[in-house]
């Protein structure tokens, strides 16, 4: 059979090793009535060539660049990913090992989660940064979830911006909903684009938890948090900040400038396939004062008995193999592969690679923001300051969906879902993969 | 076959240096033509940073010397045998990587219409359809990213469902062979954990389940096989008590490598489960991830799956969101799906009968490791096991020799060693899953290994004690890295002033 190398005589010499004479002696203990019933009934097996063949046809099957031109964000943004990031987590030594829990024989996955948690601490300018969460909803869910153990119980009020990520601010309710007697309450959007500031002041006190913005938001929008920041300081509530687009940090004011509590987000920008939304990584980084009470893992530098520098798995005193029902969070397998793609590709293009990058992005989609103006068929809803993404307005929202995919063409994602006040509105991403001539061909369609 | 001690110490490479320690100003492994225009005059300079302090410049073969060097730090499936009891550290096909990256699942972006996704919701929905079989539930959701956050969506649903009952409960049970996930997602899903104890034969008996049973418990959280290796044969009579007061089974599937064409939870009186893709379906463990948790449920149950629901009309795959009874989302998208794309390639290739026989030759390799180890170890529990066989350091412990330095001698040997100190209810436990996908040689290799480290626990002590001696470095001080946690590089003159 496929993967187990078993011959007939290998079989024979070791049930008359262990003692029976078939295997299903081994499992004779469990119950007929569920043995009878076992069977699997699925297809039989096919060759390698045969899955090859069929997966690929319906991988055909979906939409994806070059063939269409996709203006998505969202959440997921589609960025060039240097050959050396697949080479490197391609390496079986990488990917085909488990969780470090030998740190002797792991030292090559343990000093670049080490690596890693430098790279967050120096992106997001936050002070420690944890080995990673599932992705940047839960992420958010983890930071809100921290926040409460930190807050005493009379604080039950989470103030979450109606601008952060509807998908995120879903996650975050499911979690929440088990917690008894702890609140969600949203926060408007301005015409800017930005969470009202006036409102964060107004509703943030004694009672709050913490507050939730995205950085950027839901529409692309630089949220100024310093005003976020004074608000949440004055009140004792924590200022939690969520990024879904990681390059953007490249070259805005990181949150740990601002003095966010606890900067969360999704890794996927840097060096991670789109793949339909995961796998990718959520980061989580917050102020050293707080580590104790982060979830998932840790790595720390320590030295071996011969006095050489190692690093270990550390602080799992809060982790649910050693806490139970007492620790900071459930979580066990992470993401560990797609934070060392993360790791190689910010070291790859480092300090300058990143920021031109970067660069590249929002001079590309404030120049195709403004074509696409120019042409007078669509306007930008909102006045606030963007990195890649924007949202537009047009009449009929369906029908220039419909005559852009007559030329391939999937100008964002329409907001009737989301939002009802932004049913003529989308929102539309540019990054550096989205070439000039694309650009064009949308422009002279729109127009 | 010579194996390193303290006076016979391998030489070890000199240690890489950390990516910061290296490089020089103004190298870069990247490049991409510059867009006209400045930044600054389309974003507020009050919200734009300087550049980013430390980081790296680096050329890109000295970026991929960096990371191949460290990459051959680490111990991995492919170099090593890995038999860490319950993490199923079975082969991960190669195909299924080329399978994950074709650029048509690759590059497709989750909020493009699903039209345009048809290919992916086809799988998706297969898949489903698939993990259904195996099991034997009814229905599955894909959105989990690993087992822990299943268990917690499967808590939720049966929170869920028993609150629409008007009957929400407070507890959970749990038994003390249990993963320490078990214990935490019930916390975390706002439920009082209530412990009980195996009995001395290592499963759970009907009796102590029907005294901790009440109206006041949601669900009984319980594993099969345990992680003693055990069938748990009363699972049908507990399922039944546990029904009868209005409670629900929770299985934990991370040990469904040992019941394809063995027994189906579906058939054990299972509401639901979760199933570890990396684990039983062959998807790499990355070093710690990503995998995928998927749960499975009994129809009663479906209603309140996570949206969005994948659903199949016609021959046309939709995006079904309208669920009121639904827990919601519990993480963005569709879940991990590059890894979703891995197991659907892998059930694929090997069909049901193929699965059938993974779990049969997983029995007979942890039978032949537990027969062969048994004189010189003490077992746990002296019965067949299923597909791991636990141990415990009972014999070695008289020269003073524990679990934890039989683990480390191993990697002298150049084996990684099995899961140690878990259960916790075996004292200096010993759980080892050699999987399917090894050859009776490489188990004899072992096996001969571990022998010999029973006779030096024996004859020479110390020797073991101060294991290993071969490895990029020794044993660490793991006490110094939780007392001052050192989490970051810091450049030189800031961790100086640190250390004041």
């Amino acid at each position: 059979m496929r993967y187990t190398p078993h011959t007939s005589a290998d079989r024979e010499q070791m049930l008359r090793a262990i003692g029976i004479d078939s295997i299903e002696a081994l499992y004779q203990h469990v119950p007929a009535t569920l043995q009878q019933r076992s069977k699997i009934n699925l297809p039989e097996g096919i060759s390698e060539f045969s899955v090859r063949q069929r997966l690929t046809r319906l991988a055909s099957r979906n939409a994806t660049p070059p063939e269409w031109s996709l203006f998505l964000g969202g959440g997921i943004y589609h960025h060039f990913i240097p050959s050396a990031v697949d080479a490197i987590i391609s390496r079986a030594e990488f990917a085909t090992s488990y969780t470090p829990y030998q740190p002797e024989v792991s030292q090559g996955t343990l000093q670049a989660l080490f690596e890693y948690q430098t790279l967050i601490c120096q992106l997001t300018g936050m002070e420690v940064s944890n080995a990673a969460v599932y992705d940047g909803a839960s992420a958010a869910a983890e930071a809100v979830l921290m926040s409460r153990r930190m807050q005493p119980p009379k604080r039950r009020r989470v103030l979450i911006s109606r601008a952060l990520h509807p998908q995120y601010r879903a996650v975050v309710a499911t979690y929440l909903r088990n917690l008894p007697g702890v609140e969600l309450e949203e926060i408007p959007f301005a015409a800017t684009g930005a969470t009202e500031a006036t409102e964060i002041a107004r509703r943030v006190d004694d009672q709050s938890l913490c507050v939730v913005l995205g950085y950027p938001n839901f529409f692309g929008v630089i949220e100024d948090l310093g005003p976020a920041q004074a608000a949440c300081s004055k009140a004792g509530a924590h200022l939690i900040s969520v990024t879904t687009e990681a390059l953007s940090l490249a070259v805005l004011k990181p949150p740990g400038e601002f003095g966010v509590d606890i900067a969360v987000g999704e890794g996927q920008s840097l060096g991670v396939p789109m793949s339909l939304g995961g796998p990718a990584f959520g980061f989580f980084a917050c102020q050293k004062k707080f580590v104790r009470s982060m979830p998932g893992r840790l790595v720390g530098e320590t030295v071996d008995v011969d006095g050489r520098r190692g690093f270990v798995l550390t602080l799992a005193t809060r982790e649910q193999h050693i806490r139970r029902e007492k620790a900071t969070s459930n979580i066990c397998t992470s993401q560990t592969l797609c934070t060392l793609a993360a790791t190689v590709f910010m070291s790859l293009l480092g300090k300058s690679g990143l920021r031109s990058l970067a660069e590249v992005n929002a001079l590309r989609a404030h120049d195709a923001s403004a074509q696409l103006q120019n042409t007078t068929k669509l306007d930008a809803v909102f006045s606030g300051p963007f990195f890649n993404e924007f949202v537009l307005r047009t009449a009929d929202v369906e029908r220039l969906f419909a005559r852009c995919a007559e030329h391939k063409i999937v100008p964002g994602i329409p907001l009737k879902d989301y939002y009802l006040e932004l049913a003529d509105s989308f929102l539309m991403c540019v990054t550096e993969l989205n070439q000039r001539e694309e650009i064009e061909r949308l422009v002279g369609t729109v127009g | 076959m010579s194996v390193p001690s303290a006076n016979n110490q391998h030489s070890r490479a000199r240690a890489p240096k950390l990516i910061f320690e290296t490089g020089s100003p103004g190298r870069s492994g990247f490049s991409w033509p510059a867009e006209a225009g400045k930044i600054e005059e389309q974003i507020p300079v009050a919200l734009l940073r300087n550049d980013i302090a430390n980081f790296p410049e680096l050329g890109e073969l000295e970026v991929l010397r960096h990371f191949t060097r460290l990459s051959q730090r680490n111990f991995a499936i492919e170099s090593q045998f890995y038999p860490l009891g319950s993490c199923t550290m079975k082969y991960n096909p190669k195909i299924n990587e080329v399978i994950a990256r074709l650029p048509g699942f690759a590059e497709a972006h989750p909020l493009a219409p699903p039209e345009l996704l048809q290919g992916a919701l086809a799988l998706l929905h297969a898949l489903e359809l698939m993990l259904a079989e195996i099991s034997g539930m009814e229905h599955v959701s894909l959105q989990p990213s690993a087992g822990a956050q299943g268990e917690l969506t499967g808590l939720m649903l049966i929170r869920a469902c028993l609150a629409e009952r008007g009957d929400p409960r407070k507890k959970v049970i749990v038994p003390d062979t249990a993963h320490g996930t078990n214990p935490a997602s019930s916390a975390l899903c706002g439920y009082n954990v209530v412990q009980i104890s195996s009995n001395d034969r290592g499963v759970v008996d009907a009796a102590t389940v029907e005294r901790a049973m009440d109206d006041s418990v949601a669900a009984v959280m319980i594993t099969n096989p345990n992680t003693l290796g055990l069938f748990e044969t009363n699972i049908e009579a507990i399922a039944e008590i546990v029904h009868a007061k209005g409670g629900m089974i929770y299985l934990d599937g991370a040990n469904l490598n040992a019941l394809m064409g063995v027994a189906k939870p579906g058939h054990m009186g299972v509401d639901v489960l979760h199933m570890n893709l990396h684990k039983t379906f062959s998807t790499p463990h990355g070093g710690g991830g990503p995998g995928a948790g998927p749960v499975a449920v009994t129809h009663a149950l479906s209603e309140f799956l996570p949206v969005p629901r994948v659903i199949k009309r016609g021959d046309r795959f939709e995006l079904q969101q309208d669920c009121p009874k639904s827990v919601g989302r519990v993480r963005s998208f569709f879940g991990n799906f590059g890894i979703l794309v891995r197991a659907y390639s892998y059930i694929t290739a090997l069909g049901g009968d193929g699965l059938e026989d993974a779990s049969r030759m997983a029995l007979l390799n942890a039978n032949y490791i537990r027969k062969k180890l048994a004189r010189n170890y003490q077992l746990a529990y002296n019965e067949p096991c299923m597909h791991e066989c636990i141990f415990t350091d009972r014999l070695q412990h008289r020269s003073g020799v524990s679990t934890l330095d039989i683990a480390k001698r191993l990697l002298d040997y150049g084996h990684h060693p099995p899961t140690i100190y878990f259960p916790l209810v075996v004292s200096g436990a010993l759980m080892i899953e050699p999987t399917e996908t090894e050859t009776p040689e490489t188990l004899d290799d072992f096996i001969e290994a571990m022998l010999a480290i029973a006779a030096e626990a024996k004859e020479a002590p110390e020797l073991v004690k101060e294991a290993p001696y071969s490895t990029p470095v020794r044993r660490l001080d793991e006490a110094r890295a939780a007392r001052k946690p050192v989490l970051r590089w810091e450049p030189p003159s800031r961790a100086d002033k640190s250390e004041d």
